[in-house]
């Protein structure tokens, strides 16, 4: 956190001054690891075995924090006999179909949670049990999963539950026996930690958890990068469910992500799979009209119940007079999804030749995605490329310089790809917000104009449908109505006709039948009478201001600070704070008091805007066949979830399993210690010639190799490799080794390294240094080699890119890659031109991989 | 000893001549809570437009700019330390064997990494020899106590350079003037804090009153102190040392050296005086033996 980001860190090193103990589990020693009072090196790859050593160690301790965990998670709920667990299966889960190597959840369900299946389920093809075997497939395919964002996938009904969670297939139990064979015995032999430093770590984490006490997960996005990264989150947040540390102040998990305003391109979404607000992107054959899009979330409890309202003001906001109830609110304008539309499959589309055209923004695959040969390919095999930047990246120039070029694998004359570069403003040259890991929107104001031609998004994207309505103009095709029909009438403001951002950010908001401002998504309505672009930043445009525009000083209000931003929904800084209170409604401990049922006001009040409806007592009881909000209990702190409750077992909505399971990485040196099944069953196999992996405890790739960031320069380089003052401070490409592994190799320091997978060989300066340790995993000697990943061909500091080793691999769940394999490493540099490809061949004859070359 | 040149000085702006100055203004560096991310380096030649210098990877762990120089006014050195292993409390985890014996240690695995980071600057001296042997009156002390060199009168002659017991003062390749940290003379003057400062996210580098500072940095390492941390040390605060103390002073968590600090600066015009009264005495001596041996030709 310290080397990716510093400016956030400086709360962690707050915390530390207040008391706080740092734990930091990392392969290498990084900033945060010197910050940090422990610090765990792990095998890349690992991480469920160790997390799940430490759920275990809680369960068998009856270390959990009792109260909390049968009131606010599905602790006490009962699954149904069908379900078998990877203890009777050998690392699999019951409703594994080997020829698809994808699950049916169908086994997994609740038991008496079934009845109402029909009408329930978000996604219709987990409904009849003959479309079962279909469902982990179509949930990756129409990518279903990511659609959980803000809550959890739906189940239908309220489970059987048993409070004393003695029932042998309660969660609790079911729970307990799955994490039993995950010891510190077992992370000895899997992570190469010790006994006494995993007990050491489980006594602070469970120490500083309980009534009077939280602790929260912080991670980068390095966790999610593998074939489980899901599942490694989800095994966190296992943790602190059973800790109790959701729903209360210094608890939670923080995903950091990879850059500014990343959880804002998710809410607002750049991905294809979403509309805003994690409203499902509706599918081709299943979504024929809005009444089946919305059915299956319009009988269920919890807020996702009022889909319908927040669907119909996103396309009213589209749309404007031109939806209407008669024909569907247009809902037939929105595009439709036919399969996994996202960016590794659409590579291996480009490399087929189907996809033609590629925009490319604020983003440099050449680079930054995983196996970088895949992805120049896949551009070199395109129609047309447009590339938005600041400044030419190799994802611009890939087809006068690339690696290809060098050895011949491309030429110049033959690349047929129509490339057009733009360039695009910074931050600092425009209006606009960012959203952090908070879910705070701040706000910015231009500070320069932009030079010479570069424009913001907001611009270049508002001119584009100008001028596309512009040839339009006139047309009677119907195909071209939802292009004409959409509300294109931003404001223009200054020399430059900018469109203006907070017109934008007021459209987002959402207005009433009067035409004025939102406050809140509670006021969103079905009928076509309420326009809101993304429900759940409703209210950020309350009262006509710029909320997320408010920087008042923390030393001038609460310690919560609400009037510094604005955080969706509703401006509440901690999701699902109910749990901050007992079943009750009282305050854990008046340490960690933060909102609380004022049963003489007969209202939830606190520090905060209190999560949940706000004036219902805690003892409330729905009615049989209550739904939507109304279903929600007074106990059920987890209102966006149907069945109110935190899951620590997920009965649907996991591509991969309903409970985190360690799996080895699709290229290990080990065999899977924990069970015989070696690799996560669903990870997501992109199979292509340029996509080689290798084999598994090879004795020709006998290293584990990782890849991250460093602080002085960030992600593909684009913005930093082009800047003298940063370049300076990390002038060279680099690989970081243990003293043993450099001896063994004979690698020296600030000498050169070349480093080699399937895939190709890249070479690097040398760092030996003890901050990367030699783990003693079982009774072998583990070296990792450590790359960052900043570098390419263009700018000021040059180097090879180290993605360009990392195999294709997806979780099965997010589609993202892993950033985790095996290598060989040997001293000095990399043959260039086409002696790099009969380097990389003798490698592969070597490890038994016959190449298609 | 004491002398113009040496020792206490309660004021040194007012010793420089000014009447009624601002309180001496200074850093304050926590090199404890640096996490090493050299946004001081950045910002410092951002605002000060210093070239880059930039070479090839030094190999160095993450240090890559090397030493403070007339390029690098803000230095942040990254020392990796092997120190000896911390012993995780035992809590009685079912084990094998009897306890204490389940684990050998590795060779290089019963020893911790330690990694120093640290910020480093100009010290704006109390004894500034920089200042006092600049023949043209280049460097100058500022009404906030500070050092700065004004390079339209800098001539190059590079005698400061010789003179900093730091070795921070540096002339510029190619251009033969000498350059270094102002403590951001043209910020503090406006009531902004100086860049580095500015741009430190954990307040590594703290800008102050240096009285503030001072009490401020007592009140730290007496926490650190309590906290365990047996090495920790302040570097340049007491005005008895042989620079007077410094106005941009330092906690360390170990040996200055260790940080390729002098463990025991002195000003290097320390003995100016001495030197000129004996140099004044030898040539007395030799006017006296002088005209003695002419005395001793007449007799």
């Amino acid at each position: 956190m310290a080397e990716c980001h510093p400016v956030g860190f400086q709360w962690v090193m707050e915390a530390k001054a207040r008391g706080a103990k740092i734990v930091h589990v990392d392969p290498r020693f990084t900033r945060t690891s010197a910050m940090a009072d422990v610090h765990v090196p792990i095998r890349a790859g690992s991480d469920i075995a160790f997390l799940g050593a430490l759920v275990n160690h809680i369960l068998t301790r009856a270390l959990d924090f009792r109260e909390y965990v049968v009131a606010y998670t599905n602790a006490a709920a009962i699954v149904t006999e069908d379900f078998q667990d990877t203890e009777e299966l050998d690392g699999l889960f019951s409703g594994f179909d080997p020829e698809s190597n994808s699950y049916s959840a169908h086994t997994w369900r609740y038991e008496g949670a079934e009845a109402a299946a029909a009408a329930g389920q978000r996604d219709p093809s987990q409904t009849g049990a003959e479309e079962m075997a279909a469902a982990g497939k179509a949930a990756r395919e129409g990518g279903q999963p990511e659609t959980a964002g803000s809550g959890g996938p739906s189940v239908p009904g309220k489970p059987e539950r048993d409070e004393t969670l003695q029932h042998p297939r309660c969660v609790y139990q079911i729970l307990k026996r799955h994490f039993a064979r995950y010891t510190p015995e077992m992370v000895e032999q899997v992570c190469g930690i010790s006994r006494e430093q995993f007990a050491e770590v489980a006594d602070i984490l469970t120490t500083n958890s309980g009534r009077e006490r939280t602790a929260a997960f912080c991670y980068a996005v390095g966790w999610t990068q593998h074939s489980v990264g899901v599942q490694n989150i989800r095994t966190a947040a296992i943790l602190q469910q059973l800790l109790g540390n959701m729903g209360r102040p210094g608890g939670g998990i923080m995903a950091l992500r990879g850059h500014a305003s990343i959880q804002g391109s998710t809410d607002i979404p750049t991905l294809y799979n979403l509309l805003p607000g994690y409203i499902p992107m509706p599918h081709a054959h299943q979504h024929q009209d809005l009444e089946s899009f919305v059915a299956a979330d319009a009988g269920t409890t919890g807020y996702w119940g009022n889909m319908a309202a927040y669907t119909v003001s996103l396309l009213k906001s589209y749309w404007g007079d031109a939806a209407s109830a008669d024909n569907d609110f247009c809902f037939d304008y929105l595009p439709r999804l036919t399969g996994d539309h996202s960016t590794y499959p659409t590579v291996l589309a480009q490399l087929e030749g189907t996809c033609k055209g590629y925009f490319v923004v604020g983003e440099n695959p050449a680079v930054g995605s995983a196996n970088g040969k895949m992805q120049r390919l896949g551009m070199a095999n395109l129609e047309w490329l447009v590339v938005r930047d600041f400044t030419m990246i190799e994802s611009a120039t890939f087809w006068k310089d690339g690696p290809e070029i060098e050895t011949g694998e491309l030429r110049t004359e033959d690349i047929g790809t129509e490339v057009f570069f733009l360039p695009a403003a910074s931050h600092v040259e425009k209006d606009g917000s960012f959203t952090n890991t908070q879910r705070m929107l701040q706000w910015h104001y231009k500070a320069v104009e932009p030079p010479g031609d570069c424009q913001s998004e907001l611009k270049f994207y508002h001119e584009l449908g100008k001028r596309i309505r512009a040839k339009l103009a006139g047309s009677n095709d119907e195909r071209d109505r939802p292009v004409l029909d959409l509300t294109w009438d931003y404001p223009e403001h200054g020399p430059d006709r900018e469109p203006s951002a907070e017109a934008v950010l007021r459209e987002i908001n959402g207005t009433g039948p009067d035409g004025a401002a939102l406050s809140s998504y509670t006021a969103l309505a079905d009928d076509g009478s309420t326009a809101c672009g993304c429900w759940i930043y409703c209210g950020v445009f309350a009262d006509e201001l710029n909320q997320a525009a408010r920087r008042k000083p923390g030393r001038e209000q609460s310690w919560v600070a609400p009037e510094w931003g604005w955080a969706w929904p509703s401006n509440r800084r901690i999701l699902y704070n109910r749990a901050s209170a007992d079943p009750d409604g009282r305050p854990w401990s008046e340490r960690k008091a933060y909102v609380w049922w004022d049963a003489d006001a007969g209202t939830w009040t606190g520090h905060d805007v209190p999560d949940f409806v706000a004036d219902r007592p805690p003892d409330y009881v729905p009615p049989d066949g209550a739904r939507g909000p109304d279903a929600i209990g007074g106990q059920d702190a987890f209102i966006m979830q149907s069945d109110g409750k935190a899951w620590l077992y997920a009965p649907i909505g996991l591509a991969d399993g309903p409970l985190p399971t360690h799996y080895e990485p699709p290229e290990s040196i080990l065999e899977n210690p924990l069970y015989g099944t070696q690799h996560s069953p669903a990870r997501g196999r992109i199979v292509h010639p340029a996509n080689p992996l290798n084999p598994d405890q090879s004795e020709v790739y006998p290293y584990v190799f990782t890849s991250y960031r460093l602080t002085e320069h960030h992600t593909a380089g684009g913005m930093t490799r082009t800047l003298p003052y940063l370049s300076e401070l990390q002038p060279e490409m680099f690989c970081e080794v243990s003293p043993r592994l450099a001896a063994e190799r004979g690698l020296v320091n600030g000498g050169w390294a070349t480093i080699v997978t399937n895939r190709t060989a890249i070479e690097a300066r040398v760092l030996v240094t003890e901050r990367v340790r030699t783990l003693r995993v079982g009774d072998r000697k583990v070296e990792q080699v450590g790359l960052p990943y900043h570098w390419g061909v263009n700018g000021i500091t040059v180097g090879d890119s180290s993605n360009d080793l990392v195999h294709v691999t997806l979780d099965p769940n997010s589609h993202i890659q892993g950033k985790v394999g095996t290598c060989d490493i040997r001293p000095g540099r990399r043959p260039t031109g086409p002696a790099l490809l009969e380097y990389v061949e003798g490698y592969r004859r070597r490890a038994g991989i016959a190449s298609e070359a | 000893m004491s002398n113009a040149l040496y020792g206490p000085v309660p004021n040194v702006a007012e010793q420089a001549g000014y009447q009624d100055p601002p309180p001496r203004m200074g850093f304050f560096t926590d090199t404890s809570v640096c996490i090493g991310c050299k946004a001081c380096e950045v910002a410092c030649k951002e605002w000060n437009l210093v070239p880059d210098d930039g070479g090839p990877l030094t190999g160095m762990s993450y240090d890559n700019t090397g030493a403070l120089g007339a390029n690098t006014w803000r230095h942040v050195a990254f020392i990796e330390q092997q120190v000896p292993a911390r012993q995780a409390v035992d809590l009685g985890m079912p084990g094998i064997g009897a306890p204490g014996a389940q684990t050998a240690a590795e060779p290089g695995q019963d020893a911790d990494i330690r990694w120093l980071m640290a910020s480093d600057v100009c010290k704006h001296c109390t004894h500034a020899a920089c200042l006092d042997v600049c023949p043209t009156g280049a460097l100058f002390r500022t009404e906030f106590g500070t050092v700065v060199v004004q390079e339209d009168i800098c001539n190059g002659c590079g005698y400061c350079v010789v003179a900093c017991p730091y070795g921070v003062i540096d002339q510029r390749k190619d251009d033969g003037r000498v350059f270094k940290c102002t403590l951001c003379y043209d910020r503090i003057g406006d009531g902004l804090e100086p860049a580095c400062a500015k741009a430190c996210p954990t307040d590594s580098i703290q800008y102050g009153e240096l009285d503030v500072l001072r009490a401020r940095a007592d009140a730290r390492l007496a926490e650190l102190r309590a906290d365990g941390e047996a090495g920790a040390r302040l570097y340049g605060n007491d005005p008895d040392d042989g620079v007077g103390g410094t106005g941009a002073f330092f906690l360390l968590l170990d040996e200055p050296e260790v940080y390729g600090l002098p463990p025991d600066p002195v000003v290097t015009t320390r003995n100016l005086p001495q030197i000129w009264q004996r140099t004044a005495m030898a040539a007395g001596a030799l006017v006296v033996l002088g005209v003695a041996s002419f005395l001793g030709r007449r007799s």
